[in-house]
């Protein structure tokens, strides 16, 4: 029926339509691209690559094999469930981004080539940034270009690292890298960035809580997902990357426990999966790597399904922190249902997605004698579970009766929700049918007794430890309050730094002008202003200034070396 | 307003949940005694240590990360004072929720 369609041309094309279309039809695009999109997916030959020549070289702008399909599969339910999700929008300008942003992803993991990755990690960046400008809130707009800001960053350093590997091979092909050579390292911290590295990583805490209901759905699945799928392709095995990713597993849950926005404790716990996935990866194993991807593709769908609960209720309340919520679950009996299902599945009780998937990395990194790191594992799972498992819904739907009492959400948000249920079910039921599309071999069967009694001692004992905890009132109350991170470095060091210097060369040019007697008028009248003018501005134009002079600073030293 | 009674507004149904709870609990425990299982490191032949791991992990957590907000804890607008305000204000605004 079709003749090997690009997957990311058949979003590009829809896209283009939605932008046309009115919009009672509009709607529809939005849920028939993804359907069309995995007709021509599931008509593609096994292993093809399709290649565009460019200049003196050839571009692969698709590479089909286990990897690539495997998160083409993937990228087609989520930009299903989520255009299902946002079917009561009339947004055009969500719903052309959604597609482009879900078609900028495919593009990135059918890539065959670093440049062809390059163009989509870009669009990435600016399609999903209007699912943030979208809420239409001050914070939102500032958040949108922070965002902007260091997503585009990634990029550039992405594209510095394209071209040292240019010019060192003389070859754009995407394949394993080496972390030895300084474009591997850079490519390295490029994906490090999108992939929320310790330290890099508040892009999304900070954006992603601020985006439209239903554009966190479609942030939550791509672009970190992407990431994992680069990193799986370029460094299975890179060592490094099993410490950075059971540092990951283990932080961000101690913020998610004491964060009161509950998509920010969502955010923090998909640090805490990307951890996971990365430690698989870095291990290198066909187990350590077909757990990753695995986790990748259950964690878009769980992580989905929460954001989506979590979008139905900031919706029809709109509120989102946990301090204001509460006894939802009389109103919204059925998205409380679905939160749950996505809170066993994010846990990994036993029948759940979470469950065949997590156990993999742990697993692998058994196999390899590495004790510490599945300790470290073994913490981020019973923690995962008491932020993540009990505290989204509790706070939302139960906890003590906020009085608030809404309709239930809308319906099409219903079947999204249900849809991705039954995946997380069905996955973690029958794991097979997810273990045959995985790239390596392996031998591998997560349903054993020791496995299951282990896994729901732990989660019932830590559930105990919550039950404990709130009885005797050491558990910390939900406080309104802002928790600061890594992001205080840019938002708040740099800036004070920056406006102390701005000074200080304010009162140089005030004192050098005072000295020189008749001029002294003429400066200072004209230089004030300026300073004015400079530094105190909004903190966003400074801060996003003073990025892009250290880029610019980074690629000169770069170059001279 | 006669609103309906919800299953969690009666005291005694959260009682009978805990206490079902409570059971499991120690069921879980005991069937470590009953179901052999193959270790995974010399640590976890410990009878009881997936149990007590999860247990005092979220404990640990728990209490850690109230001692985080120590220092970590701003007001809400934290941001928002020093993103609109002068260089001035800022100085002045750290206060501690």
């Amino acid at each position: 029926m079709f003749e090997q369609i690009t997957p990311f041309l058949i979003f590009f094309s829809a896209a283009l339509l939605v932008g046309l279309l009115p919009a009672n039809l509009r709607r529809w695009a939005v849920i028939i691209a993804p359907l069309v999109g995995l007709l021509n997916l599931w008509s593609l030959p096994a292993e093809t690559i399709s290649t565009w020549p460019f200049l003196h070289e050839q571009l692969i702008p698709m590479r089909v094999d286990k990897l690539s399909t495997l998160f083409g599969i993937l990228f087609h339910i989520a930009a299903l469930i989520g255009g299902i999700y946002s079917f009561h929008l009339r947004d055009r300008v969500q719903q052309v981004a959604g597609l482009l942003y879900a078609g900028s992803a495919l593009g990135a993991v059918f890539a065959g080539d670093l440049l062809t990755l390059y163009i989509f990690w870009e669009l990435l960046a600016i399609s999903s940034a209007f699912l943030i400008l979208a809420r239409h809130t001050d914070k939102s707009k500032s958040a949108a270009l922070r965002y902007l800001l260091i997503q585009v960053g990634s990029g550039l350093i992405l594209l510095a690292g394209l071209v040292f590997h240019y010019h060192r091979t003389g070859s754009l092909a995407f394949n394993t890298l080496s972390l030895e050579e300084i474009s591997g390292a850079l490519i390295f911290l490029a994906f490090g960035i999108k992939a929320c590295f310790p330290g890099l990583h508040n892009w999304l805490t900070d954006a992603y809580p601020e985006a439209t209901p239903t554009g966190a759905v479609f942030l939550s699945a791509f672009t970190t997902k992407v990431a994992v799928y680069a990193f799986a392709r370029a460094f299975p095995g890179a060592e490094p990357l099993i410490y950075i990713g059971a540092t990951m597993a283990m932080f961000p849950i101690f913020y998610a426990v004491i964060e009161n926005d509950l998509r920010r404790v969502l955010c923090y716990s998909m640090i805490n999966q990307i951890g996971f996935m990365l430690v698989g990866i870095g291990l290198g194993t066909n187990l350590g790597i077909n757990g990753a991807v695995a986790h990748a593709f259950n964690d878009v769908i769980f992580k989905g399904l929460l954001f989506m609960s979590m979008g139905a209720v900031l919706l029809r309340t709109g509120r989102m922190n946990g301090s204001d919520l509460g006894g939802l679950y009389k109103s919204m009996p059925l998205t409380t249902g679905f939160c749950m299902v996505g809170a066993a599945s994010i846990s990994a009780f036993p029948l759940f997605s979470g469950f065949v998937s997590k156990s993999m990395v742990m697993v692998a990194a058994l196999n390899l004698n590495h004790e510490m790191v599945w300790l470290m594992l073994l913490f981020a799972s019973a923690g995962v579970f008491h932020h993540a498992g009990i505290k989204i819904p509790f706070f939302a739907f139960y906890a003590h009766d906020s009085g608030i009492r809404c309709k239930e959400a809308p319906t099409n948000m219903l079947i999204a929700m249900g849809l991705a249920s039954f995946l997380c079910i069905f996955n973690g039921s029958y794991p097979w049918f997810l273990y045959d599309l995985l790239p390596m071999e392996m031998n591998y069967n997560p349903y054993d007794i020791t496995h299951v009694l282990t896994q729901v001692q732990l989660l019932f004992f830590s559930a105990l430890a919550f039950v404990l905890l709130k009885k005797y009132n050491i558990y910390p109350p939900e406080l309104v309050s802002t928790n600061i991170d890594a992001e205080w470095l840019y938002r708040r060091m740099l800036p004070g730094f920056m406006r102390i210097i701005g000074n200080s060369i304010g009162r140089a040019i005030t004192g050098i002008s005072s000295s020189i007697g008749g001029t002294t008028l003429w400066i200072a009248q004209t230089t004030k202003p300026q300073r004015t003018f400079l530094f105190k501005h909004d903190q966003t134009t400074n801060s996003s200034a003073i990025l892009v002079l250290l880029f610019l600073g980074g690629y000169l030293v770069m170059f001279m070396y | 307003m006669n609103e309906k009674i919800h299953i969690f507004d009666k005291p005694a149904n959260i009682k009978r949940l805990l206490t079902i709870f409570y059971s499991l609990c120690g069921v879980l425990l005991l069937l470590e005694f009953v179901v052999h299982r193959h270790s995974a490191i010399e640590a976890d032949q410990i009878p009881g240590f997936y149990a007590f791991y999860g247990l005092t992990a979220c404990v640990i957590l728990v209490i850690l990360a109230k001692q985080m907000r120590k220092l970590v804890m701003r007001s809400e607008d934290y941001y928002q004072s020093n993103d609109n305000e002068d260089a001035a204000v800022t100085v002045r605004e750290d206060t501690h929720v």
